[in-house]
């Protein structure tokens, strides 16, 4: 947990607890956000993502634990944090039947942006957006990489210094979902710090750190090269061949195998000590007449490590238990 | 038995038609025998629509399609008897428990009862419920109902088993949980058609269509894709990314760079020849890096170059 943490924090959560009944939905949650980083924040369903983000906007006001947002104590005064955050959901919350220009004036009165600024704010956010030319255009007509740039232009009208994304790329088409990065990589630089949920395991490269959440603890933070290289507790090993069951089999209680899975045409296997298991592993698996074609070190995805890390979380749980 | 070496699914020249708009156009694969075969691409690229057509609940207006020897345009029926299909809104009853809605899909797939009790027992015991039997369906998570869903389409034994987007909105534990079950099917010699718009997820195929307006812009294996490459990815790592951006922006063979947590991935035409002018480039900027390196093209930087390189088709 001590990755880099640029500018002073613009998000501080100390010891977040929600409870809901006697479900513990956030459990001693920590962690600061910096001015001008993005923070991704990973997990399965249900693990708290979403009500740690309300939490931050006000929403909700947590059980006990302290949040402070823009420097401003959420649960004593949401309505002043309001006014300093962005927020867009994977839903896009954009009116279907309205055009551009509409949309953006109606979330500028929402936003209470002032009326001498809103003009200039308008052409900010469709010169960002990309969508000159598409002002009369109505949402509806709008391709998903369109609506959802449109979308993140309503949620800067006001100039936040903190912006909240829920599952912002759902769906979107490559091109325009790598778009989309770059203009949350360009308010980053203007100093607008970033928090991101999202599923997508590929996306989390994009942050500067990524937390792992699961079951309302965090369980990991660290840069996408801090998780990869030490979280996983082993190394990665690939291994092709012709009867992948068997040897997925043979593999599973071998000698420093910590676990196997499945891969396409291949298994990863995360073992101890890569280069003992390059040796070790073709010569036990040769003693049952298995031959892989290919074994070789590979690095490990941020879904290996996400994937791993939650089933280490589990275990010691169930220990606990 | 005579070995056959007919593909068990062929499309060929498949146009889907909504008003003037054509969401599928011109599509054209085969899936072999017992793989996993992957339709890759994002919303909007066809998919849904070539899976309706391919489980015969949905008429192309041109093209063939040929199941198994059997024509599933022009006797749709008999295509069902070998297909399970799993929409993207699997209908699972929310007011019957886990237990209720397989043995509901049991009965609909006149499963005898003898096997029926093993079957759903190991079924939900893979995807990790079987301590939710007696639960409600409608309070199962978005990835426990995927599961449920696959479970019932399960629980006879098809020859090929479409499914259609089942990992959209399914966090990576449980989607690798799903896919565990995928690979013991095929294991079991079920040929599996499989959508999906995570372009990681196409990694996880056998072989993969990447769909792209309604045509195939690509089909092959993913390590082939991946030749397919134009070029190479060079990751720069480096705590000031747009600066280093800028700094390698319109060098010689330097195209695309893209801005990630840890610094930058840029697209160049030959890494070796690259590398060093791009450590070049960034001392002569000042701009502090840690490394260059060469990194491993991903579905989605093939994808992309694909289609900037307008190469559509197969």
């Amino acid at each position: 947990m001590n990755a880099r943490e640029p500018g002073e924090p613009q998000i501080i959560a100390e010891e977040l607890i929600k409870r809901f009944g006697t479900f513990v939905a956030v459990d001693h949650v920590n962690f600061r956000i910096g001015r001008g980083e993005i923070m991704g924040f990973l997990g399965p369903n249900g693990a708290g993502k979403s009500t740690i983000i309300r939490i931050l906007c006000g929403l909700l006001r947590p059980s006990a634990g302290r949040a402070l947002v823009a420097g401003i104590d959420v649960a004593a005064d949401p309505e002043r944090v309001r006014e300093r955050i962005g927020y867009m959901s994977q839903k896009f919350s954009l009116y279907r039947d309205l055009n551009v220009e509409e949309n953006l004036r109606f979330f500028g009165g929402i936003y209470r942006v002032p009326h001498n600024e809103l003009a200039d704010r308008m052409r900010f956010a469709i010169d960002m957006a990309g969508l000159r030319g598409r002002e009369k255009a109505l949402v509806s007509t709008l391709a998903g990489g369109w609506q959802q740039r449109l979308a993140l232009g309503c949620a800067v009208l006001h100039r936040p210094p903190i912006l909240f994304l829920d599952e912002p790329t759902s769906g979107v088409e490559p091109a325009s979902r790598r778009r989309f990065w770059d203009l949350i990589h360009t308010l980053a630089a203007d100093g607008v710090s970033v928090l991101v949920s999202t599923h997508y395991m590929d996306e989390a490269e994009y942050c500067h750190r990524a937390a792992l959440i699961n079951q309302g603890r965090l369980i990991a933070v660290g840069s996408p090269e801090e998780l990869k290289h030490t979280a996983l507790g082993g190394e990665l090993l690939l291994l092709e061949g012709d009867s992948l069951g068997p040897t997925l089999a043979a593999l599973t209680d071998a000698p420093g195998v910590l676990d196997c899975s499945v891969f396409g045409n291949a298994l990863h296997v995360l073992v101890r000590d890569a280069a003992r298991s390059l040796t070790e592993l073709p010569a036990l698996l040769e003693q049952k007449g298995l031959r892989p074609t290919r074994v070789e070190p590979i690095r490990a995805s941020l879904e290996d490590v996400f994937v791993q890390l939650i089933a280490i979380d589990m275990a010691q749980r169930r220990q606990a238990a | 038995m005579k070995e056959t070496h007919r593909p068990i699914v062929e499309a060929s020249g498949l146009i889907k038609r909504f008003d003037t708009v054509a969401a599928v156009d011109g599509l054209s694969f085969t899936v072999e025998r017992g793989e996993i075969f992957g339709l890759v691409g994002p919303d909007g690229a066809g998919k849904t629509a070539t899976m309706r057509m391919l489980a015969g609940v949905m008429q192309p207006d041109a093209g063939s399609i040929v199941i198994d020897g059997i024509d599933v345009v022009s006797d749709p029926e008999t295509g069902k008897q070998h297909i399970s299909y799993m929409p993207q809104r699997f209908g699972l009853y929310e007011d019957l428990t886990v237990d209720e809605n397989i043995r509901f899909y049991a009965d609909l797939f006149e499963v005898p009862a003898r096997d029926r009790e093993e079957r759903a027992a190991r079924l939900l015991a893979a995807s990790g419920m079987s301590q939710f039997r007696s639960r409600l369906a409608g309070q199962l998570s978005g990835g426990m109902k995927q599961k449920l869903g696959l479970s019932c389409a399960l629980v006879h034994t098809p020859r090929i088993l479409l499914l259609d987007e089942p990992t959209t909105g399914v966090d990576p534990v449980s989607r690798r949980d799903f896919w565990r079950i995928l690979y013991d099917l095929r294991e079991e010699g079920v040929t599996i058609v499989i959508s999906t718009a995570y372009l990681d997820e196409a990694e996880r195929c056998n072989r993969l269509a990447l769909l792209h307006g309604g045509r195939v812009l690509y089909c092959d294996t993913p390590a082939a894709l991946k030749q397919h490459m134009p070029g190479a990815i060079v990751a720069i790592s480096s705590p000031a990314g747009r600066e280093a951006r800028a700094a390698i922006a319109g060098l010689e063979g330097v195209g695309d760079a893209l801005l990630v947590g840890d610094g930058v991935h840029a697209v160049v035409d030959n890494a070796v020849l690259r590398i060093p002018q791009l450590r070049e480039a960034l001392q002569r900027a000042n701009v502090p890096f840690a490394d260059i390196a060469v990194g491993e093209p991903s579905i989605e930087d093939v994808f992309i170059a694909l289609l900037e390189n307008g190469r559509g088709l197969q």
